[in-house]
């Protein structure tokens, strides 16, 4: 609330006026995305949670989606800037079929594109707030990078958003190896989400893995993973604690 | 060409369907001096000859690098052509910066070509007087491209532009089915003919001339007067024993064939390389 008349003009950065025109806290928000490269493509997993704070409210938002013919992008974060995303997304791929001639864009392109969007929205102070994963190949080159809100952008054989980053990129740095069946590409990824529905509040069990390879983008039906919760250690934790908590 | 009551400008139709002031400045193309381009599947050469208003003043640049993938060889206002080269290297260092990627040459020329477009339909306007070959690589292979005053753009595997440049295209209309798959030294040497042609008696030395290559894991550069000279002197004692040759070749066909294969022998007797070309 405004109680002093307010000498400065309505756009100006300085005016309390002007924060509702940028981001400043994101409210429905995805959790982390994995993903790796294996021997014919790409691998990518995301749960299907939308968060609303500490509310899993939303448990069928589909976190991932193919751009053009040779790219997968998952995000994690504010799901209505992930929709805006693939709005740009979607105009760029039109604009480059319109050319209508033997080119098209490839991930690395895209993930270039996208790094130039995050990072003027930056420099804006009026970020999108995600964490973005761009996997893809063209050619048979495959290509596997990732944006952060704040432009952050780089390439690796595996990457991860947010919990992800702590928790599956240690695994992967273990077990990741080049040319993964697809096998044990899922298997990999699999473990690491396991460790994430156990360890990260915000993850539902429901998830969805993405391939995509030369002939294209698959997108598995949700399903879920099996937990164990008769761990000895678990049973009556409050026994032998000290005080009422 | 005459004048005629519809050529004062250039969003006036003539009965006949035509655009006068965009076939005129299709003429200032064909007054400029030569410039030619020829391709194989992994290389684009272009080569143009230099001249220079008197003795005493240096040449005008007429080959530019665009990008370390795309070079343009102009031919007609030269003032025109610096502006276009100067409008496809920012098009191709803008494409560069947002997608990390070289902005593939065939999306260049439709650029080019609607930018011409623009002012063949702007009565504040006139066409742009200058032909473009434009030479570049992409993810399907090497490309020549020729973009016109009109607006019009065309793939070509070899072509001339320029006064004088019908000789060259004779050549290279005799050759250009080796082009595909020729060398890429093959490829410098045939547009030094072609350039040789357009000379007509002139000799071609390395000062007259400008060549410019770009191919697959080699970036668009101009070739130095020495390697170029170097070139020409490889081939000219060939070529003087070629001439003879030449005629009979014209004449008559298969006969033409065999005529020259004795006198190479002869000439390898007198310890002449044989033409490889």
């Amino acid at each position: 609330m405004n109680f002093m008349a307010s000498k400065q003009p309505e756009n100006s950065l300085l005016s309390p006026e002007s924060d509702s025109q940028r981001t400043l806290y994101p409210y429905v928000t995805g959790t982390s995305v994995v993903a790796l490269k294996y021997k014919d493509g790409i691998l990518m997993a995301a749960d299907m949670g939308g968060s609303y704070g500490s509310t899993l409210r939303y448990k069928s938002v589909e976190r991932m989606k193919p751009i053009g013919k040779h790219s997968l992008l998952g995000a994690s974060g504010e799901i209505s800037d992930f929709q805006e995303i693939l709005r740009y997304l979607d105009e760029l791929i039109l604009y480059d079929n319109m050319w209508d001639d033997g080119n098209s864009l490839g991930p690395k392109e895209v993930h270039n594109y996208l790094t130039r969007v995050m990072y003027n929205r930056r420099n804006k102070f009026n970020p999108l707030w995600n964490s973005l994963v761009l996997g893809g190949l063209k050619n048979g080159q495959k290509y596997l990078g990732t944006v952060s809100m704040i432009g952050v952008n780089f390439e690796d054989n595996h990457v991860a958003t947010g919990f992800g980053n702590h928790l599956a990129r240690p695994i992967l740095r273990q077990e990741w190896h080049e040319n993964l069946s697809f096998e044990d590409g899922v298997r990999l990824l699999e473990k690491c989400m396991r460790v994430l529905l156990y360890r990260d509040r915000s993850a539902v069990n429901k998830l969805q893995i993405a391939k995509i390879t030369e002939d294209g983008v698959t997108i598995s039906q949700p399903y879920s993973l099996k937990t164990y919760w008769e761990f000895s250690a678990f049973e009556n934790p409050a026994q032998g604690a000290i005080g009422s908590w | 060409m005459f004048r005629n009551q519809y050529d004062t400008d250039v969003t006036t139709w003539s009965p006949a369907g035509r655009l006068f002031q965009v076939e005129y400045a299709m003429e200032a193309v064909k007054q400029g001096s030569a410039a030619i381009g020829l391709r194989s599947k992994t290389h684009v050469v272009l080569g143009c000859v230099n001249k220079a208003n008197s003795e005493l003043s240096s040449h005008q640049k007429k080959i530019f690098k665009v990008d370390d993938h795309i070079g343009v060889a102009i031919a007609g206002l030269t003032a025109d052509g610096r502006v276009l080269s100067r409008y496809m290297r920012n098009e191709c260092i803008n494409y560069s910066f947002t997608y990390e990627s070289p902005l593939p040459v065939g999306r260049l020329v439709v650029q080019l070509a609607d930018k011409a477009q623009v002012c063949t339909q702007r009565s504040w306007k006139r066409p742009y007087g200058v032909g473009l070959l434009v030479a570049g690589l992409d993810e399907s292979g090497a490309h020549l491209y020729y973009n016109c005053p009109s607006g019009n753009y065309f793939e070509y595997q070899a072509f001339a532009i320029g006064s004088r440049s019908q000789a060259a295209k004779t050549y290279l209309e005799r050759r250009f089915e080796s082009f595909r798959d020729a060398s890429r030294d093959d490829l410098v040497k045939d547009a030094l003919m072609a350039i040789r042609e357009t000379l007509q008696g002139e000799t071609l030395k390395s000062s007259v001339c400008t060549v410019a290559v770009v191919g697959v894991g080699e970036p668009f550069h101009i070739l130095d007067q020495g390697t170029v000279q170097q070139m020409i002197d490889a081939f000219e004692i060939v070529a003087e024993q070629e001439g003879p040759a030449a005629e009979p070749d014209t004449d008559a066909g298969q006969e033409a064939s065999a005529e020259p294969e004795p006198e190479q022998g002869a000439a390898a007797g007198e310890g002449v390389a044989p033409m490889d070309i």
